[in-house]
């Protein structure tokens, strides 16, 4: 389909495809082998200028938006899933210091953000606060002119590698959503610490790890807008990165059907190749109707999203929960495709499977997405059914 | 001029490696392929945008080629040089590498010169590998072929003292690739060197520097700007006539020469190369 993606766009998505195919697909088993974070490529990718598609041009981006960056988690996804996250989440990291940070804030640490120089990532996750965020027990203690930080955060995105860390605490466990607490904290701060290095189904060259924090001391100058305004620091940031997420779910989602597809006009059996069958040409149908329906609800969101829509948070979840569930439908399609092989390693469709099945679990596992459509859907009915007597 | 002055010439070629050739003319057909830049020629750019990066100074880039080789000038600033030269005129079509060579070195002449050239070893297409050499004989500039690595490079010092005593000259000293390993050379500057794709891995592009590509300025020059003598550019100028195109047979054959001591073996190679009147 066309989406007719101005010059600029082109560009971006061009670039990120050759990057993509000549640089990333080559190396995605290997990396997801050794479980090892793809720091090559993350380099490739900041020198290319990639890491600032969606800043503004006055902290040294290229002035897009989300629309951008969905373009280059696409394309970056149809060769592998870890790398494009491992590039997706200095963007999850860095919007909340563009959405709420001060203009120094801003200045300090936007620049190097989208230069790629540095790695920034968003950590809110705790044991017992997953879809229940509100319940986080990282606490945050005013003391002059810093805040004291403990607890501990789990399963965070590009932990250990990252140097900038939106950090959720509470200043207050007993007022739940209202405590929360968003800041900044720079790798290296004394008494923020890395713990254990999670060993994943999926996405595996992506870094998955615990940062702990034991007295650790913060400026209060790294405070992102005012206490107690964490969870909404979280929720805004989430309404523009779960769009992400589902373009991560559209590029892995095509790659296993660009390869399934392929697949089927090579292998023959009974004397045809399998794509003459019905059986493979309607799953194959089957399967592009559905990577090309989500690319449309992602697209359209993220451009609703920068063309200054409001409230969008019905629309991200949609974006997210749909094409999530595409992916892992459309992947699990493109091992059944390559049968025997397709569950072996020595071919890519397995790991895209495994790739998949995370883009239904973080940034708000589906069940949370649905929650969240459901609710705005039925706020929605309820405004109109007491509106007209 | 502070730094290095390097020019690097390539080739838009077709972006396949199957050319399909005109049985009738014996030339590539090239309608219906996308264009890219020689592969080859990636690494010469690379090459010059390291040496800038190391030395300073600046990198030209310069093709002869239909109006639409301006693209893969574009591509090349946006990898980073910082002008390029498009030479372009319908006098120009059917060049052989003499004739390119000349009109190329014109070029070069009308620039000022450069403290270095750097070609690729050779075009996808034509595979000659001759522009490179034929370039550095029109400048009468010494040339080194398939470099695989630039040991030192140093633009010299001036005559500093103004009295006429000599600075320090300007030299490259490079590892040529052979078939059996490597010959290192070195050279005064200026100088032409031709890069194989060991000398190093070509950058990506940066989107910042597609943007500035797009809008920059690009040189045209036509025959009558390069002031070229007619009679020896484009098809009046190449004397080449290509009369069927294959792969030769590879007929060399090495063989090593047994025998128990250093003098048997002097004496038996001595014979054979006297039997096959080498000697």
């Amino acid at each position: 389909m066309n989406y007719f993606l101005t010059e600029e766009q082109q560009m971006i998505r061009d670039l990120a495809r050759k990057i993509a195919e000549e640089k990333v697909a080559p190396r995605a088993a290997e990396f997801d082998e050794a479980e090892e974070f793809p720091w090559d490529l993350i380099k490739i990718l900041a020198e290319a200028g990639l890491f600032g598609v969606w800043v503004p041009e006055e902290y040294g981006g290229l002035g897009g938006g989300v629309f951008e960056q969905c373009l280059v988690v696409e394309e970056l996804s149809r060769a592998c899933g870890a790398v494009a996250v491992s590039y997706a989440a200095s963007a999850l990291g860095g919007f909340p210091i563009l959405l709420f940070g001060t203009d120094e804030q801003k200045r300090k640490y936007m620049p190097d953000i989208a230069s790629g120089a540095r790695l920034a990532a968003f950590a809110l996750t705790e044991p017992d606060a997953g879809s229940d965020a509100s319940n986080i027990r990282t606490t945050a203690t005013r003391d002059g002119d810093y805040y004291i930080l403990n607890g501990t955060k789990q399963w965070i995105t590009s932990g250990g590698e990252a140097e900038i860390y939106t950090v959720i605490a509470t200043v207050d466990p007993s007022r739940g959503a209202r405590g929360m607490t968003a800041f900044v904290v720079e790798k290296g701060t004394p008494g923020f610490e890395f713990g254990k290095k999670e060993k994943k189904m999926g996405i595996r060259a992506s870094a998955t790890r615990e940062l702990i924090f034991q007295d650790c001391r913060v400026p209060a100058a790294n405070l992102l807008d005012r206490e107690g305004k964490g969870f909404i620091v979280a929720m805004r940031t989430f309404d523009r990165t779960r769009p992400g997420v589902a373009a991560q779910a559209v590029g892995i989602a095509q790659g296993a059907l660009d390869r399934a597809a392929r697949y089927a006009t090579e292998r023959v059996q009974f004397g045809k190749r399998i794509a003459e069958f019905q059986a493979i040409e309607h799953m194959i149908a089957d399967m592009a109707t559905q990577v090309e329906a989500a690319r449309a609800l992602v697209y359209a969101t993220a451009r609703m999203i920068d063309a200054g829509e409001r409230d969008f948070s019905k629309e991200a979840s949609m974006a997210k929960v749909f094409a999530s569930d595409v992916a892992m439908r459309v992947t699990t399609d493109a091992v059944q495709v390559f049968g025997g092989y397709g569950y072996m390693r020595d071919y890519p469709v397995e790991k895209m499977m495994r790739d998949a099945k995370i883009t239904q679990i973080y940034e708000g596992t589906n069940q949370i997405q649905r929650s969240i459509i459901g609710s705005a859907v039925i706020k929605q009915a309820i405004r109109r059914a007491s509106s007209t007597p | 001029m502070q730094g290095m002055n390097v020019a690097v010439l390539i080739k838009q070629v077709p972006e396949t490696t199957d050319v399909k050739i005109n049985r009738e003319t014996n030339t590539l057909m090239r309608e219906g392929v996308a264009s890219i830049i020689n592969p080859f020629d990636m690494y010469a750019i690379e090459e010059a945008l390291r040496i800038r990066e190391q030395h300073g100074g600046k990198v030209t880039v310069i093709t002869m080629g239909p109006p639409q080789a301006e693209e893969a000038l574009r591509q090349a600033l946006a990898l980073g040089a910082d002008e390029a030269v498009l030479l372009s005129d319908r006098a120009f079509a059917g060049a052989d590498t003499l004739a390119t060579s000349y009109t190329l070195a014109k070029a070069i002449e009308k620039l000022g010169g450069f403290d270095l050239v750097i070609c690729g070893k050779q075009a996808a297409d034509g595979d000659t590998a001759q522009v490179g050499p034929e370039v550095a004989e029109n400048l009468d500039l010494p040339h080194v072929t398939y470099v695989r690595k630039i040991e030192e490079l140093s633009l010299g010092s001036p005559d500093s003292d103004g009295g006429g005593s000599a600075g320090a000259p300007g030299f490259i000293r490079v590892q040529r690739m052979t078939e059996e390993g490597y010959e290192v050379i070195e050279s005064p500057l200026p100088a032409l060197i031709t890069v194989v794709k060991e000398i190093n891995e070509p950058r990506m592009p940066s989107i910042k520097g597609m943007l500035r590509a797009k809008k920059a300025a690009i040189t045209l020059w036509t025959a009558r700007d390069l002031g070229v003598d007619a009679s020896r550019v484009g098809l009046a100028g190449s004397p080449t006539r290509v009369i069927r195109v294959f792969t030769p047979e590879q007929r060399r054959r090495g063989e090593i020469i047994e025998g128990a001591t250093v003098q048997e073996k002097v004496r038996t190679l001595v014979a054979k190369l006297k039997e096959t009147h080498l000697v």
